[in-house]
């Protein structure tokens, strides 16, 4: 009696916790089922057709073609060389002006919200308008050549020469996204027991000693996250090239990204196999740079 | 003594002109941006160009809304885009969330580490796939094209779960015993008191609704549904040299993101700071 009970017990349990478990679940799983995985599955299969668009949409299969063409692609090679110089630069320049704006915002000077606030206004605004706006600033009369002439620096035609059309958008994207990464470092250096700083006192450690032997090893995984996201979100450079060049990539594809090289293969050129290769090829780039990076920082977790 | 006195002071206004100086960086482009809205065009080719207008004038913003029919269009696209977004964000996630923190039922397990999976995938490879299924679905230069496919988000169902995980279980098992349902009380117990991680997560999902550019340029392309970034891009090419439209344009489009952010400025920075403190 007590025995069969219990089991009925169970089996009402069951259905009555996994039910509703389910449906809180369901639109979640509907929407990344079929927008997420289903996708990834539909992008391999892609890549290894050849895929026409012509009212329907017809597959030949063509194996690794799709691959072995990219390596024959010089656009590919361009982009490639364009996005690696751009996260080389823009990389470490915005983990280190994020950290250097962290630190002394920590150093106990006044307003320290006011500032944060204020410095945080780039990055709320779209990149569109930023983008807009920097065109402009950038002009060959703009604002910046106005004032490095003013300075009696160089100017430069910023958007039509392909020597520093790419500087342009790294300069852009520094100023925009160093201060995401300077509030990520200063919840960072809260959290640091000041008890730390008073012991190094103590040995007569000076303010620059205590920031390299206390601070940095400290952060270490914060900078190992900050490293991780730029790397992650540079690579992927879209809007601001796309706009910059009114999506060609140009002046002389100075400013063609790996994204923007996928769009035009599947948007302009109605490629999509190739462009599903090449987006596996940027995948791949990206995991290789993180995991490198890992390695770099001594197998830190995540 | 005195000597490090002055040290300090020395270091102090170091700090304090560093501080300026890279506040004065962060506003110049808002700042002469806003100013040229406000410009004639004749001054803002002139060749002796000033800061603040000469002749204040609303020309410019009145000319993009009579001229540009189509502004206040996507103004509105964007608006109901970036809502219902939002909204549904809101409750999916927090649905989702709840689910995998409090609720037990078979496969738990596999669709929180399906979840966690999916954070790691790059939006590109989605991208061209995407496009398909909603051509397929018939959802292209569509609202629901726009809102389905972004209107659960991985990374916030994550969050939400960690909120869930931390939070008093005493409330929830009390309501249980006064006969509440599951779903009664996600209603009235759990989500009122989730208000401050719900804020964040609004703020966040309608700024990236907002300000989305890579999903609208690729399936919009009747200009009747752009949004606000594809319009402006759009306007660009249209009126090429006149920067005080482009300006006025651009301006419209910022406000009520910094209106936004300047009530909730606080909620950006924590989650900000929560997304940071996993790594």
């Amino acid at each position: 009696m007590y025995q069969l009970k219990r089991r009925q017990e169970i089996t009402r349990w069951n259905i009555r916790q996994d039910l509703p478990g389910y449906l809180f679940l369901t639109p979640a799983i509907v929407v990344l089922v079929t927008f997420v995985v289903s996708p990834i599955i539909w992008a391999v299969f892609l890549s290894l057709h050849k895929v026409q668009l012509l009212g329907g949409i017809k597959y030949e299969f063509i194996g690794f073609r799709n691959y072995t063409r990219l390596i024959a692609d010089e656009r590919v090679w361009i982009a490639l060389k364009n996005t690696a110089e751009y996260v080389a630069i823009v990389v470490p320049t915005q983990t280190i002006l994020a950290l250097v704006l962290a630190v002394i915002l920590n150093s106990g000077v006044r307003g320290k919200n006011w500032w944060r606030i204020l410095y945080f206004l780039p990055t709320v605004t779209s990149s569109a308008v930023l983008t807009l706006i920097f065109m402009w600033i950038y002009n060959i009369n703009g604002l910046l050549n106005n004032v490095l002439a003013f300075l009696g620096l160089p100017t430069y035609n910023w958007l039509g020469d392909p020597a520093v059309a790419l500087k342009g958008i790294m300069i852009m994207n520094i100023w925009s996204t160093a201060p995401f990464y300077m509030v990520i470092y200063l919840a960072a250096l809260q959290d640091i027991p000041q008890t730390l700083y008073e012991a190094a006192e103590l040995d007569g450690a000076n303010s620059w000693q205590k920031f390299i032997y206390i601070t940095i090893p400290i952060l270490k995984p914060v900078t190992f996250f900050v490293v991780a996201m730029g790397i992650i979100g540079t690579f992927q450079l879209f809007d601001q090239s796309y706009i910059f060049s009114g999506g060609t990539g140009g002046p002389n594809n100075a400013t063609l990204t790996i994204v923007l090289l996928i769009y035009q293969a599947v948007f302009r050129n109605l490629q999509m196999g190739y462009g599903a290769a090449i987006a596996f090829v940027l995948a791949l780039v990206i995991i290789s740079v993180t995991l490198m990076e890992r390695q770099l920082f001594g197998g830190k977790r995540m | 003594m005195t000597k490090f006195n002055g040290g300090v002071w020395a270091l102090k206004v170091l700090l304090y002109a560093i501080l300026t100086l890279y506040a004065i960086i962060t506003l110049i482009p808002f700042v002469w941006a806003l100013c040229a809205s406000f410009k004639p065009l004749s001054e803002i080719v002139s060749a002796e160009p000033s800061f603040l207008p000469k002749n204040f004038t609303f020309d410019n913003y009145k000319q993009i809304f009579v001229q540009e029919p189509l502004f206040l269009r996507w103004l509105f696209n964007s608006v109901i885009i970036a809502v219902s977004v939002t909204v549904l964000n809101l409750l999916f996630n927090s649905m989702a969330g709840y689910a995998l923190a409090r609720l037990r039922f078979r496969g738990r397990n596999f669709w929180f580490l399906l979840i966690l999976a999916v954070l790691a995938v790059p939006a590109q490879i989605t991208l061209i796939p995407t496009f398909l299924i909603l051509k397929l679905f018939g959802w292209l230069n569509s609202y629901q094209g726009m809102i389905v496919p972004s209107m659960v988000n991985a990374t916030f169902i994550f969050m939400m779960r960690q909120f869930f995980v931390n939070f008093p279980k005493e409330l929830e098992e009390a309501a249980a015993i006064d006969g509440l349902t599951p779903f009664g009380i996600f209603w009235r117990i759990v989500l009122p008191l989730a208000k401050p991680a719900l804020a964040a997560q609004a703020v966040f999902v309608f700024m990236g609704s907002w300000n989305n550019f890579l999903l609208p340029v690729v399936i919009l392309f009747d200009p009747e549904m752009f949004t606000l970034p594809l319009g402006l891009n759009s306007f660009k090419g249209q009126y090429i040299s006149y920067w005080n439209y482009i300006m006025a344009a651009s301006m419209v489009f910022t406000l009520p993101a910094l209106a936004i952010y300047a009530f909730f400025n606080r909620y950006f920075i924590q989650n900000v700071t929560f997304t940071g403190g996993k790594g």
